[in-house]
């Protein structure tokens, strides 16, 4: 039983699945796009809600996947299915004859200039929560200059109909705190706000976490939107939001504005989705059998789906999901 | 001649002018204030809200927001029974609170 599995992404989710296939004694072979495995969480500083580095446990996934056939900086260019199961062709023409697929091809960053009136990309001091991450990992943003204000808006690109993405990205809000803190251990003196439409603060400690930024960090929340955002003269940001529980409009200058900006499904592998037959669900993700017990399964038999191709996911979310699609692979592939 | 026009102010309340050395005083003294999470229980078990606009949720924001007179002035309605200190989920001092800010 040395079946091969051909797992598409080599995130979170394709690590851990290929991980659990190999110890059930399959053949797992992880194609990755990219130059690093890793996904996301390799870019990432710290995870919350526990401020646990993101590095441990990445590298923790990298040494288990040591011994899996893995291609890097290669995409899958063709696949095919018959009787015998998927044909692949690789973008340097290698060839992988596999039993049965995972897609584990995650998410992409909601592009922040989409959202113009909060002017990224054109006001020089608004940045993404992607990069304000960098800068806790490397120290270095020319844009981050000893602030005094800064403001996080929630929900950029998510629960927004005007961009077509009527879905909660469940992650902002929590890292959105995480940041916050983050921010006001290397700026103690800064006045940090944060502009929520609802904070859902879903998982376990992630409650502590948000009375830890209002009572060690004194972070303060606004509820409600920031409408727009303009530079001054001086190069700073003015911002506009109503403070909804306050019942009035606000008004504020800020030195650095972080947008926290959505998951959208990775259309990469727009293609070969395509050729597997598998749609679109009504957010743009990829459809599953059904979101209870299908949720690794699609439309395609021997075609499966873990972690944030699907949805917006969590770090913890996606490896329970790897760990599940890895045992629901080898009922499918012993017939039970 | 009163042409019947006017020049209203702004309604924005603008968070670059605003004085907070009494909310920052009260919050040193009272660091509890800063985990409020704006439930409103406070404000629904209110006896005197019952009568008036009373609301300890909204004393806390118009502190926040630069309103103090509004909000000394909103403080004469209470009554002290404390039901608000009862009820409040994160177990802030209202009573306590609304005595110091009078203070």
């Amino acid at each position: 039983m040395k079946e091969n599995i051909l797992i598409i992404g080599g995130g979170a989710a394709g690590m851990e699945a290929a991980t659990q296939l190999q110890k059930m004694g399959l053949t797992p072979i992880i194609v990755e796009k990219s130059e690093n495995l890793g996904g996301h969480i390799a870019q990432w500083d710290r995870l919350f809600p526990a401020f646990h580095p993101a590095k441990d446990v990445v590298d923790q996934m990298l040494s288990q996947v040591k011994d899996i056939k893995t291609y890097l900086n290669t995409e899958v260019a063709d696949i095919q299915k018959d009787n015998d199961g998927f044909h692949a062709v690789l973008s340097n023409n290698e060839k992988i004859d596999a039993k049965a697929v995972i897609l584990a091809t995650g998410f992409d960053i909601f592009k922040a200039e989409r959202k113009q009136e909060y002017g990224y990309g054109i006001y020089n001091n608004v940045m993404t929560s992607v990069e304000l991450e960098k800068f806790f990992r490397t120290g270095k943003d020319e844009r981050i200059n000893n602030p005094k204000k800064i403001g996080f808006v929630h929900c950029v690109g998510a629960r927004d109909v005007k961009v077509c993405n009527t879905y909660c990205s469940k992650v902002c809000c929590t890292t959105a705190l995480k940041q916050a803190c983050e921010i006001k251990e290397v700026f103690p003196d800064a006045e940090v706000y944060t502009f929520y439409m609802d904070l859902r603060m879903f998982g376990p400690g992630y409650e502590d976490l948000y009375l830890k930024t209002q009572k060690d960090f004194d972070v303060k929340c606004v509820r409600g939107r920031v409408c727009e955002v303009s530079e001054n003269m001086d190069g700073k940001l003015v911002i506009k939001a109503e403070d909804t529980l306050f019942g009035k409009p606000l008004k504020m200058t800020l030195d650095v504005l972080i947008l926290m900006c959505a998951m959208e499904k990775n259309k990469s592998i727009d293609t070969i989705q395509q050729k597997l037959g598998i749609a679109d669900n009504s957010d743009g993700f990829m459809q599953n059998k059904d979101m209870y017990l299908g949720m690794n399964g699609t439309a395609q038999d021997g075609v499966f789906v873990a972690g944030a191709c699907t949805a917006p996911k969590s770090l913890p979310d996606t490896i329970g999901e790897a760990r599940s699609v890895a045992t629901q692979v080898f009922n499918y592939i012993n017939n039970k | 001649m009163d042409f019947g026009f006017c020049l209203s102010p702004s309604s924005h309340v603008k968070m670059d002018d605003i004085d907070l050395t009494t909310f920052n005083r009260l919050k040193d003294a009272n660091p509890d204030i800063n985990t409020c999470i704006a439930c409103g229980s406070c404000t629904a078990t209110c006896t005197a809200g019952n009568f008036t606009e009373m609301s300890f949720r909204r004393i806390l924001l118009m502190l926040q927001r630069g309103k103090e007179e509004e909000a000394k002035k909103m403080i004469q309605r209470c009554m002290l029974c404390g039901k608000c200190t009862l009820v409040c989920p994160r177990g802030i001092n209202i009573r306590k609170i609304l005595l110091d800010i009078t203070r």
